[in-house]
C-alpha cells in the first residue's frame, strides 16, 4: 500500500521513499502483519466489491492510469501506439482505441461524459516557463490546468478545437488535489505547504474560498516541504465536504499515536477544524469513506477501523474526538478468479493478497492493485456489525445512518425480542425510540411537502423536493410485518413480556406523536384475549390507550360472548366516533334493543327517514309483543306526522307486520287518520 | 314554644354495632351442642346462652324464609330497635351483623324518651358493609373452607378473632352511605401519554423484581393500574384507601421522618419508602415482613406478600409470590430502583394533571351533585363526597336526600330481580 490518499497514477514511477513522519519498514514486514490480521476472520465488515474492474496490470510496456472524477482505469501500451483499454466502475464496456507514440504519457483523462480526451506528456508549460502538476475536468467542457505557479481555468471549445480561458490566479504551488463529488481543487501553497487554498467550480465559474492553515504535529526543523499530499484527502460526509488530514504520531508530543484531523470545508465561511479520530497506533494508513464511514486501513496490523462522526464523541469545546466504532478487523478475504473459459480452468481461485503494499487507495471508496490488475470498491457489512456492537442503542444509532440498514436493523429487532439474546425492555425502549425519532422526522418532511404543495407555494420554490425516504424510516407496517406479528405468534416468549414489548411499541409511537395504526392495537387485544387478561384490556380502553376506529370497535363487538361488557365498550367507542351513527343501529338492533336504537336515533334527529321495516322487524325478532306495539305506533304517529295519515304506504313493505298487528291486538288497535 | 323547646333538647344518636357474629349449623348439629356452631362471636362478654339463642334465632329465619325462595333466603331482618343482616359468604357458614337503628333522644316531662327510626337504614348499605368484612377477611387470611383444611375449628375461629377484633373498630357505620353499596374504584384522569409512561415504568419494575407477580399503581389514593383481576383490586384499593394510606397520611403531614436520603450512594436522591415492610433499610436487623394477601380465591388460590411503596403521591403496590419470603437484600435492591424512577415519575404526573386541570377548569366547584358508577369496571366519581375518610363521610348534601338516593338505587336493584324475600319486615317489635 503506497499511498495514504493517492492521487498520483499507479504508473511504474511507483515507489518512492516514504514520505518524512511517515514510519518506515512496512514493505519487509507483510508476511507477519497478514497473520495478526488474518486470525479474526469473523466478523468482518469490510470487503471488497464482487465484481471488480479486472485491467492488464502495470508494467514497463503498459502504464495504468487512474481518473477520479470518471472512475475510470487507462491501461496505455506503449504510449498508446498500441492501444488504450479504458474500464470503470459504472460503465462496464471497455472503451479501446489508439494514439499516436508522442512520448511518455504522464496523465490521461476523459472530460465528464467521456467526449473529449486529454492527455499530458511533458512536464513543461508550453506558454510560460512553470511545470503542469496536472489537469482535471470539472464538466464535459471546462478543464483546469495546475502548474506550479497558479491555476488556469479554461473552457473548451470542440467545435474550433480550441481552448478559452475562462480565469486564472497565480499563486505558488507545491501539489493539489481534487475532489469531483464537490468540485474543489485543493492547492497546497507556502514552504511549509500547509497553507491549503480550496477553489470551488461551477458552470464556468472559478470561485476562490476562504485559506486555511493546517496544525503540524511539531515544528519543523527547517523550511522545507512538511505536508504531504499522501496526507490528506478530500471527501463528502453526511452531504459536507472535509478535508481529512493524516496527522502521524511523533514523539515529541505525547499523543498515543496517530490521528485523523478532519477540517469541514464550507462553501461559505471558513473551514475549521471539528474532529479527531483516535487511531491509537502507528504506521502507515490509508483512508476510504464509504456510506459516510472513514476507514482507516493499517498496513501493519492488516487491519482497518471505521470512525462515524455523527456517533457521540467527546467534545472538547471546539472539537469533537471519536474512538472507532468497531474493534480492528481485516478486509473479508478475497478470492481472485482465475482467468480463462470456466470448462478449462478448474483450479482453486487464488486468494488475493490484502494489504499489499502495491495497494494504492483512492477517495472515496476505491482500492487498486496495481501489480493484480484489479480495481475494487470498498464496502462495509452490517450483518457483522450487529455482533461487534454490544450496546443496541449506539447500534442502532449506527446502522440508521447507514444506506442498506432496513432488513439488519429490522433483524437485530427480532434478535432482541426472542431467546436467547432477549433484551431488556429499557433496552428495547431505547431502540424503538431511536426508530420512531427517525420515522417522526420522515412523516414531518413529508407533512411539511404535502403542505406547501397544496397550498400552491411550491411554484416559488422550485429547490422543494419530495423528502426521500431512505431506508432508516421503519415504519409501523415494517415493524408489524416483520417483528412484532412474528413475534407474537411464536409465543415463546411469557405473555407479560410479549404484551409489555407491544405496550412499549405504542408508548414509544405516542411519544413521537405518529398516529397508531389500528392493527398494533388488534395485536395487543389479541394476545390479551388469548390469555384472558380482559380485565386490563378494559383498563387500557378505558384510559384511551387504545385509540377509538371503527375496526376496533368492531373487534370488541366480536369478543362480546367471551367477555360480555366488550359490547358496551364497543357502543360506547362508535358513539365517541360521532361517525358510526348507522353501525351502533344494527348493533342495537341486532341485539333487539329496539327501543335504545329508536331513542338513539331520535337522539340525532335521524328518525324521520329510518326505514320503519327494519325496525319493525327487528321488534318482531325479539318476540315481545308489547315492544312490538310501541315500535308500530311510533311509525304510525310519524307517519302521521309525516303525510298526515298513520297508514304505511307500499313503498314501506311493511304490509306483514301490519297483519300481525291486526292478529295480535286487532284491527281496532290501529291508528285512526286524525280528521278535523 | 314547648316544641321549640323540645326541639332544642332533640339529640341525634347514630347507628351502632350491636353485635356481629359467624356461626357454621353444620359444626353443632346435635342438641346441647349448640355452641360449636359458634366460630365468632362479638361482643365477646355476652353470656353463652344468649350467644346460643341469637344464633339459633338467625338458623330460624334463614330456614324459614328458605321454604319461599330456596335459592335466595333472607337477607335481613327489620325490627323497631335495630336490624339484622345474614350473608351466607361459604357454604354453610353465615355471618350476621346487628345494627341498632338510629335514635332520636327527647325529652318529655324532664325524661328522656327514645325513638327509634325503623326506616332509616338503608339495607343494600348494610348488606354491603357485610359483604366486604368477609371480603377484607379472605384477602387478608383466605378463605374459611382454606383454615378448617389448615387446621381445623381452631385455626379458623383463631383466625377470625384476630382479624374480626381489630376490624369491627374500624368499621364506622354512622358514615356508610350508598358508595359502600358500589365499592366501587376511583380512577385517576390521566392523558394517554403519562398512561403509558406508567405502563412502559411498571413493566420495566416487573422485569428488574423478576419475582414479582402482580402490580397495581396509584396516584392520589385513585387507581391508574392494576394487574390484579376487579374483584381482587376492589378490597385491596378499599383496604389501602380506608386503612394503610391513611394511616400514613399523618406522619407525611407532621413532616416527620423526612424520606430524603442524601447518604443514598451514586447521590440517587429520591422520595421512595416502604408503606409495608422495613422501616429503615440502613438498619441490618430491619424485619423484612410483609403483609400477606390471598388473591383469586376462586380459581388458583394465590398468596402473596403486599409490598407497598410511596414516592409522593403515587405508591405502588408489588405482589410477589408468599413462597418466596422477601430478604432486606431484595428491599434495598426495589428501594434503589423503584425510588429514583417513582419520584420522576409521580413529578410527571402532578405536571401533566395540574396542566389538564387548567385546561378542563376542574377547578372550579362542580356543576353538578352526582355519584357515578360503572358496574363493568367498577368506576367510581362521586361529586357529594368530599372526602371519604374512614371515620367521616363528608357528603355535600342533606342526608335526607342521601337516603333518597339510597331508595332509588335499590328501588332500581329491586327491579332487576322483583324478589321481596329478600327484605323481610316484622311489624311486632323484637
Amino acid at each position: 500500500m503506497a499511498a495514504a490518499a493517492g492521487r498520483q497514477p499507479p504508473g511504474p514511477a511507483e515507489g518512492e521513499a516514504p514520505a518524512a513522519g511517515r514510519e518506515a519498514g512496512a514493505g519487509g514486514e507483510e508476511g507477519e502483519g497478514r497473520a495478526k490480521g488474518g486470525v479474526e476472520a469473523g466478523g468482518c465488515y469490510l470487503a471488497l466489491c464482487a465484481r471488480p474492474v479486472h485491467f492488464e496490470k502495470a508494467n514497463p510496456v503498459n502504464c495504468v492510469f487512474f481518473d477520479e472524477a470518471n472512475k475510470q482505469v487507462f491501461a496505455v501500451r506503449s504510449g498508446g501506439a498500441t492501444g488504450v483499454v479504458v474500464k470503470g466502475l459504472e460503465d462496464r464496456n471497455p472503451i479501446s482505441f489508439r494514439m499516436e507514440d508522442k512520448g511518455e504519457v504522464k496523465c490521461i483523462k476523459f472530460s465528464l461524459g467521456n467526449k473529449i480526451l486529454a492527455v499530458q506528456r511533458t512536464l513543461k508549460s508550453v506558454t510560460k516557463n512553470a511545470n503542469i502538476l496536472g489537469f482535471c475536468w470539472t464538466s464535459s467542457t471546462e478543464i483546469v490546468f495546475i502548474t506550479d505557479q497558479g491555476i488556469e481555468f479554461y473552457q473548451v471549445l470542440p467545435e474550433k478545437r480550441t481552448l478559452k480561458l475562462l480565469k486564472n490566479q497565480s499563486i505558488n504551488v507545491n501539489w493539489y488535489m481534487y475532489c469531483p463529488e464537490s468540485s474543489v481543487i485543493l492547492l497546497s501553497t507556502t514552504v511549509l505547504g500547509n497553507v491549503l487554498q480550496p477553489f470551488y467550480f461551477k458552470s464556468g465559474t472559478m470561485s476562490k474560498l476562504s485559506k486555511f492553515e493546517i496544525e503540524l504535529p511539531a515544528a519543523p526543523k527547517s523550511s522545507k516541504l512538511s505536508l504531504s499530499e499522501r496526507d490528506i484527502a478530500m471527501a463528502t460526509i453526511y452531504g459536507q465536504l472535509y478535508v481529512l488530514y493524516l496527522r502521524h504520531h511523533s514523539r515529541t508530543s505525547n499523543s498515543t499515536g496517530a490521528e485523523v484531523v478532519l477540517y469541514h470545508l464550507p462553501r461559505e465561511g471558513s473551514c475549521k477544524k471539528t474532529h479527531i479520530l483516535k487511531l491509537n497506533r502507528t504506521g502507515k494508513f490509508a483512508l476510504n469513506v464509504v456510506d459516510n464511514l472513514v476507514v482507516v486501513h493499517h498496513q501493519d496490523t492488516e487491519t482497518s477501523v471505521i470512525f462515524d462522526i455523527k456517533l457521540k464523541g467527546e467534545f472538547d469545546g471546539s472539537t469533537t474526538i471519536h474512538q472507532f466504532v468497531l474493534p480492528p478487523r481485516s478486509i473479508q478475504p478475497y478470492q481472485i478468479p482465475v482467468a480463462g473459459p470456466p470448462s478449462v480452468t478448474s483450479q482453486a481461485p487464488v486468494p488475493c493478497k490484502l494489504y499489499s503494499s502495491s495497494w494504492i487507495v483512492f477517495q472515496p471508496d476505491i482500492i487498486i492493485s496495481a501489480s493484480e490488475g484489479y480495481l475494487w470498491s470498498l464496502q462495509v457489512k452490517l450483518e457483522p456489525v450487529v455482533n461487534l456492537l454490544v450496546d443496541k442503542g449506539k447500534l442502532m444509532d449506527f446502522l440508521l445512518q447507514r444506506k442498506e440498514c432496513k432488513m439488519v436493523i429490522l433483524s437485530v429487532c427480532s434478535q432482541m425480542l426472542s431467546e436467547p439474546e432477549r433484551g431488556s425492555l429499557s433496552v428495547i425502549a431505547t431502540v424503538f425510540d431511536k426508530l420512531n425519532n427517525e420515522y417522526k422526522k420522515y412523516l414531518e418532511a413529508e407533512q411539511s411537502y404535502t403542505m406547501v404543495v397544496e397550498t400552491g407555494l411550491s411554484r416559488s420554490n422550485p429547490l422543494l423536493k419530495r423528502p426521500v425516504r431512505t431506508q432508516a424510516v421503519i415504519d409501523q407496517s415494517d415493524m408489524y410485518t416483520h417483528v412484532l406479528s412474528v413475534f407474537t405468534e411464536k409465543k415463546e416468549a411469557p405473555h407479560k413480556f410479549t404484551i409489555a414489548v407491544l405496550m412499549e411499541y405504542i408508548r414509544s409511537l405516542n411519544q413521537f406523536q405518529i398516529a397508531v395504526q389500528h392493527y398494533l392495537y388488534e395485536l395487543v387485544i389479541k394476545t390479551l384475549v388469548q390469555h384472558n387478561l380482559f380485565y386490563m384490556l378494559h383498563q387500557f380502553l378505558q384510559y384511551h390507550v387504545l385509540s377509538d376506529s371503527k375496526p376496533l370497535a368492531c373487534l370488541l363487538l366480536s369478543l362480546e360472548s367471551i367477555y360480555p361488557p366488550a359490547h358496551q365498550l364497543s357502543l360506547d367507542m362508535l358513539k365517541r366516533l360521532s361517525t358510526a351513527n348507522d353501525e351502533i343501529v344494527e348493533v342495537l338492533l341486532s341485539k333487539h334493543q329496539v327501543l335504545a336504537a329508536l331513542r338513539f336515533i331520535r337522539g340525532i334527529g335521524g328518525h324521520d327517514s329510518i326505514s320503519a321495516r327494519k325496525f319493525l322487524d327487528a321488534a318482531k325478532q325479539a318476540e315481545d309483543e308489547m315492544l312490538f306495539y310501541t315500535i308500530f305506533r311510533f311509525f304510525e304517529q310519524r307517519n302521521q306526522r309525516l303525510r298526515g295519515n298513520p297508514s304505511f304506504t307500499p313503498g314501506e313493505h311493511c304490509e306483514e307486520h301490519v297483519t300481525f298487528f291486526k292478529q295480535v291486538f286487532g284491527e281496532q288497535a290501529l291508528m285512526k287518520p286524525t280528521t278535523f | 314554644m314547648a316544641a321549640a323547646g323540645a326541639a332544642g333538647q332533640e339529640k341525634q344518636l347514630a347507628p351502632t354495632l350491636l353485635s356481629f357474629f359467624i356461626y357454621n349449623p353444620k359444626l353443632g348439629p346435635k342438641e346441647g351442642e349448640e355452641e360449636k356452631k359458634i366460630l365468632f362471636y362479638h361482643p365477646n362478654e355476652v353470656e353463652k346462652n344468649e350467644k346460643i339463642r341469637n344464633v339459633g334465632l338467625c338458623e330460624a329465619i334463614v330456614q324459614f324464609t328458605r321454604t319461599f325462595s330456596p335459592t335466595k333466603p333472607a337477607k335481613s331482618l327489620h325490627t323497631q330497635k335495630n336490624r339484622q343482616f345474614f350473608h351466607e359468604p361459604e357454604e354453610n357458614f353465615w355471618m350476621v351483623m346487628v345494627v341498632r337503628n338510629p335514635i332520636i333522644e327527647k325529652h318529655k316531662d324532664g325524661k328522656p324518651v327514645y325513638e327509634y327510626q325503623e326506616e332509616e337504614l338503608l339495607d343494600k348499605v348494610y348488606s354491603s358493609v357485610l359483604q366486604q368484612c368477609y371480603s377484607m377477611y379472605k384477602l387478608f387470611n383466605g378463605t374459611f373452607l382454606r383454615a378448617m383444611e389448615d387446621g381445623g375449628v381452631k385455626v379458623l375461629k383463631e383466625r377470625l378473632e384476630k382479624f374480626f377484633h381489630r376490624y369491627l373498630q374500624t368499621l364506622h357505620l354512622q358514615s356508610c352511605d350508598l358508595l359502600d353499596v358500589f365499592c366501587g374504584i376511583s380512577f385517576f384522569p390521566l392523558d394517554k401519554m403519562t398512561y403509558l409512561k406508567i405502563q412502559s415504568f411498571i413493566n420495566r419494575m416487573e422485569e428488574s423484581l423478576n419475582i414479582v407477580k402482580y402490580t397495581a399503581f396509584l396516584y392520589n389514593d385513585q387507581l391508574i393500574w392494576s394487574g390484579l383481576e376487579q374483584d381482587d383490586m376492589r378490597i385491596l384499593y378499599k383496604y389501602l384507601t380506608t386503612s394503610l394510606f391513611p394511616r400514613h397520611m399523618e406522619p407525611e403531614l407532621a413532616g416527620r421522618d423526612s424520606p430524603i436520603r442524601a447518604e443514598m450512594p451514586g447521590n440517587l436522591q429520591h422520595y421512595g419508602r416502604f408503606l409495608t415492610g422495613p422501616l429503615n433499610l440502613n438498619d441490618p436487623d430491619t424485619k423484612c415482613r410483609f403483609p400477606k394477601i390471598f388473591v383469586n380465591t376462586d380459581d388458583t388460590y394465590e398468596e402473596l406478600h403486599l409490598i407497598v411503596y410511596k414516592a409522593m403521591s403515587a405508591a405502588v403496590c408489588f405482589m410477589i409470590d408468599a413462597s418466596i419470603p422477601p430478604t432486606l437484600e431484595f428491599c434495598r435492591k426495589l428501594d434503589s430502583i423503584v425510588g429514583p424512577q417513582l419520584t420522576v415519575l409521580a413529578s410527571d404526573i402532578c405536571e401533566q394533571y395540574n396542566i389538564n386541570k387548567r385546561i378542563s377548569g376542574a377547578e372550579k366547584e362542580p356543576q353538578f351533585k352526582f355519584i357515578y358508577f360503572n358496574h363493568m369496571n367498577l368506576a367510581e366519581k362521586s361529586t357529594i363526597h368530599m372526602r371519604k375518610t374512614p371515620s367521616v363521610s363528608l357528603a355535600s348534601v342533606h342526608p335526607d336526600l342521601m337516603k333518597i338516593l339510597g331508595d332509588i338505587n335499590s328501588d332500581f336493584s329491586r327491579g332487576e330481580t322483583m324478589d321481596e324475600m329478600q327484605t323481610l319486615q316484622l311489624l311486632q317489635p323484637c
